[in-house]
């Protein structure tokens, strides 16, 4: 027990000068709401290995750091060349900068309908954005169990807040931007805890792209936690990308909830940072909800990254196609857990998960777990995992049509990869994404 | 149906002499004997374990199967010696039994890697998407295709059928000198089995051959061969002309496995 007030005081001690200064002018339901994530963070500790959900993750990196809660971004900003670079298109964007609000770099959003994108603390400045994030903030993101997304949620300050009214349509995909700048303070390395909701209200339609970069080599750490919310007949796409520093950490949680007949479409790509773990928690909470999953990890060097996902089925009648790929060169490692819930009564479940893995050499590791909990007996759920090199026929199969070998390796690696792109439908963002992977198997 | 003023005329493409190979440890050629002149079809039938598709992969080079002896000559050089890219890149081209799926990989893309890498080789210019497209139309035509097919990944989720007539395509597409088809029309239905056999009747040239690995004689009613031989036990026990085809659908291949004994 000493071992986890160790590492956890100083985040404490941190907590008591934020509440006390720049969280001080926060509504009754925010302050409750953050003190009672600092409780539960310094009775959970960070995690260790003993613990099932992190067998094959050691957050020691982080743990055993003490990382200061970065401040509001201090001149000079990133260059807007270096956001631009990051960005689909020319389509509006909200940008932060180490976790906070920066509004010369982003562009005003569309709108119309009242559509509502911006900055989450301006919001909470409103009385119709807080009382929008008081009815959803932390009540999808499963911080009781987690002590990262406590911890997101006690300083729970700045992020993306989009809200897409009943029946608008958002014709653009808004970006939304994170980047760090890796830079440290005198005392030592920075974290930031970027905290987003997206409420895509009923039979509304909206695509949002998720950005977090890092702009440096610098060692910062990224605990992130994004809540969307589908409402009825409501359409949504969400896509992330993951392209931190070299030297970061990121932890990240994703939660959805969806509502009757709604499609969710969340889509992962992860290319960055030393040590990443994102959970994404998808709740199906009405009956005929849709939820598609893509994820790609691509790692290299000695990159380790986690991808925890739960898909809960907990109405009937609900579909989830999941589909996860990773390809791991030189000494990474990637984890996949993929745990399916068919909740009692949740008839007529189809549900379909998969997790390939490539290895490019052999010190590379791959750890792929599905866990199906089906209670109840009318459902269709499949499962399948594979692990292992490229293979000799398909390898074979190239060379005879006159590919070199190193070309016909490229060629099925990158395949690795576009099997998943393949799958995110906005041609604008999957070329982005395609160019993204391309460069990285370069 | 062009005789034998052309076999006896046309230069040697390939000559295959004593040839052995063994898959882990056990040996399936036993000494193979062909040659194949170009502008000939020749076809190798054979009961099933004879080796007929083992010929057609070693040929090609894949990588499982071991020469111990024998030499294999193409247009005069050592075929062993090469790598199966160097060997696609020099006109040999085998159309798989059983051909490989690839996820992720458009067949447009598969195919104009394959085309381009032959097209460098040759030293000739590479083609970019849009030109490689418009080369395609006419051979995706032939085989009663529409674009859709090249959009999809190489042969995941294709039908038996689709995959063999992807194969021809592919052949079509790379226009090799000799082509070895490996069992290419099992499977297949009677209008799919008639695409497939005028496809590579189209291709038939002076300069080029033909090799048709089958285990039945339908093909050869659409594609007549100069050459039938008939495989069995990793050699070859009996040469002729089309009718022996004819012949072998009637009686089998059971006299043939006792003559083989005897001699």
């Amino acid at each position: 027990m000493t071992d986890v007030a160790d590492r956890t005081e100083p985040y404490v001690a941190d907590f008591e000068a934020f509440a006390r200064n720049g969280a001080s002018g926060a509504p009754d339901w925010l302050k409750e709401l953050r003190e009672g994530a600092i409780a539960r963070f310094a009775e959970l500790g960070f995690p260790t290995m003993k613990q099932e959900e992190w067998r094959f993750t050691n957050v020691a990196p982080i743990a055993d750091q003490r990382f200061l809660l970065a401040h509001a971004p201090s001149p000079p900003l990133p260059a807007l060349s270096d956001i631009e670079r990051l960005c689909v298109g020319a389509g509006p964007r909200v940008v932060f900068v180490d976790g906070r609000y920066a509004p010369t770099l982003s562009t005003p959003a569309d709108r119309v309908g009242g559509v509502r994108a911006g900055s989450l603390a301006a919001a909470l400045q409103t009385d119709a954005g807080g009382e929008l994030a008081r009815a959803h903030l932390g009540r999808h993101a499963r911080w009781h169990d987690s002590a990262f997304a406590a911890l997101n949620t006690a300083f729970l300050a700045d992020g993306a807040f989009v809200h897409v009214p009943a029946d608008v349509t958002l014709e653009r995909p808004l970006e939304v931007v994170f980047v760090s700048t890796g830079r440290a303070r005198s005392e030592g390395s920075i974290v930031s805890h970027p905290r987003s909701l997206i409420v895509v209200e009923r039979g509304a339609r909206a695509a949002v792209v998720e950005t977090y970069a890092g702009l440096s080599d610098g060692v910062y750490w990224t605990n992130a936690v994004t809540e969307v919310v589908v409402g009825e007949g409501a359409w949504a796409e969400l896509y992330r990308v993951q392209q931190e520093g070299p030297h970061s950490f990121q932890v990240a949680t994703t939660h959805s909830r969806q509502e009757r007949d709604s499609y969710l479409g969340l889509h992962v790509v992860t290319l960055g940072a030393a040590l990443a773990r994102h959970d994404i928690d998808a709740v199906l909470d009405g009956p005929g909800a849709e939820l598609i999953l893509n994820g790609l990890y691509l790692l290299s060097g000695a990159q380790h990254a986690d991808h925890h996902t739960v898909i809960d089925h907990a109405q009937p009648h609900c579909a989830s196609h999941e589909f996860f790929n990773g390809v791991l060169a030189e000494r990474s490692h990637g984890v996949f857990n993929g745990r399916i819930i068919v909740r009692p009564g949740a008839q007529r479940t189809d549900s379909k998960q998969t997790n390939n893995n490539l290895l490019l050499s052999t010190e590379a590791r791959a750890d792929s777990q599905p866990q199906l909990e089906i209670y109840a007996d009318d459902v269709k759920c499949t499962h399948g995992s594979t692990v292992g090199p490229i293979d000799q026929m398909q390898l074979y199969y190239l060379r005879s049509r006159g590919l070199a070998p190193e070309a016909a390796r490229s060629i099925l690696t990158y395949g690795f990869g576009a099997e998943i792109l393949d799958r995110m439908r906005h041609p604008v963002v999957r070329d982005r994404l395609d160019r993204l992977v391309r460069e990285r198997l370069a | 149906m062009t005789g034998k003023g052309k076999r006896e005329t046309g230069n040697v493409l390939l000559e295959v002499r004593n040839l052995h190979a063994t898959v882990e440890g056990r040996e399936i050629l036993r000494g193979i004997d062909l040659t194949v002149r170009a502008g000939e079809v020749h076809a190798i039938m054979g009961p099933n374990g004879s080796g007929k598709s083992t010929l057609a992969q070693v040929l090609a080079g894949h990588p499982a199967y071991t020469v111990t002896a024998g030499r294999v000559l193409y247009e005069g050089n050592d075929l062993l010696g090469m790598t199966p890219e160097a060997r696609a890149r020099e006109g040999v081209f085998l159309a798989f039994q059983y051909p490989v799926a690839i996820r992720g990989i458009t067949n447009a893309y598969f195919l104009r890697s394959a085309v381009n890498a032959i097209r460098k080789h040759r030293g000739e210019e590479q083609l970019g998407p849009v030109e490689f497209m418009d080369a395609l139309d006419e051979k995706l035509k032939a085989i009663g295709w529409d674009s859709s097919y090249l959009s999809r990944p190489v042969n995941e989720g294709f039908s038996g059928g689709e995959k063999k007539r992807n194969e021809i395509l592919q052949l079509a597409v790379l226009d090799p000198k000799l082509a070895i088809l490996d069992e290419t029309d099992s499977g297949l239905d009677i209008d799919a089995l008639k695409t497939v056999a005028q496809t590579v009747d189209k291709l038939r040239r002076p300069d080029n051959a033909t090799v048709l690995v089958t285990h039945y004689d339908r093909i050869l009613t659409h594609i007549e061969p100069d050459v039938v031989h008939v495989l069995a036990g990793g050699r070859i026990v009996k040469s002729g002309g089309k009718e022996l085809a004819r012949e072998l659908e009637e009686k089998g291949y059971d006299w043939l496995r006792e003559e083989a004994v005897v001699t």
